[in-house]
């Protein structure tokens, strides 16, 4: 039974646990939109609505209180006045946590978690700027790299395309290529034995070496 | 302590593992690009989720 069993420990011990959600806190505070893994997005949320609804209170034991945990002072001080203005009657649920799919290195599954209120600042804000950037970008490698990334999508709404088929097809390739990879490892292994030998049987004759690498 | 009699035969271990199975991934096409992507997420290839850009992809 987990009766009464709130919250997760993130593999850390008690004291390390309370100063990862005290920065992830206070940096979701800083930038209103952080990327970390899902379990640490939870338990920031968990973490942080409470302190954000001390802070409405807006007096001095709030801010003392909130202090606590929100170490940097511009960011309590952000805190107090503009978040909590535009917070306003919002009762509770300030934070969104958005699943993002899994990390390639560990496989771990990541999240986003943003202030609800801060919608139009977070986002559209990076889209304009970095959607010129890439779009200078590519103009200047399309020559070079356009072509091929079109083909590759081609090839990829293909296979969506199928779906179903289309996955088993490539699990299938991929069991083939493996194989192929497995089969050319053997390969390069056996030629480099075969020299080897030759090395050593400098003095014997080319077909001697032949007969060997047949009977191995 | 008590102890298996026998050793599991290859044929009765094969027969358990007939169960364990691979599942293909619950995916559905993005509403923005129309992309597959995986339900619940945000989109790899356009950083959308529920109508709103999340992220803007590198490429």
């Amino acid at each position: 039974m987990r009766h009464r069993v709130k919250g997760r420990k993130l593999g850390r011990t008690a004291s390390h646990r309370h100063a990862t959600l005290n920065a992830l806190a206070t940096q979701l505070l800083r930038h209103k939109k952080i990327k970390t893994t899902l379990a640490k997005a939870k338990e920031t949320k968990r973490f942080v609505e409470p302190l954000i609804t001390k802070a409405k209170k807006n007096d001095l034991s709030a801010r003392r209180y909130v202090a606590r945990f929100v170490k940097d002072k511009e960011v309590l001080k952000e805190l107090f006045s503009e978040i909590v203005e535009k917070i306003g009657d919002r009762p509770g649920g300030y934070t969104r946590v958005v699943k993002l799919g899994y990390r390639a290195g560990d496989a771990a599954e990541l999240a986003i978690i943003e202030l609800v209120d801060y919608n139009e600042i977070a986002a559209p804000k990076k889209k304009e700027t970095k959607e010129s950037k890439t779009t200078e970008e590519t103009k200047a490698k399309k020559s070079k790299k356009a072509p091929k990334k079109e083909e590759a999508e081609e090839a990829e709404v293909i296979e969506e395309n199928k779906e179903e088929k289309a996955e088993k097809k490539t699990t299938k390739r991929k069991t083939s290529s493996k194989k192929k990879s497995d089969e050319s490892k053997k390969e390069v292994k056996e030629e480099v034995k075969s020299e080897a030998e030759e090395d050593k049987t400098d003095s014997e004759t080319d077909e001697s070496a032949a007969e060997e690498k047949e009977d191995k | 302590m008590p102890h298996p009699k026998r050793k599991i035969s290859k044929t009765r271990r094969d027969k358990r593992r007939t169960h364990y199975k691979a599942s293909a991934p619950s995916l559905s096409k993005c509403s923005n690009c129309g992309e597959m992507k995986l339900s619940h997420r945000a989109c790899p290839n356009c950083g959308y989720y529920a109508g709103r850009s999340m992220f803007v992809p590198e490429s």
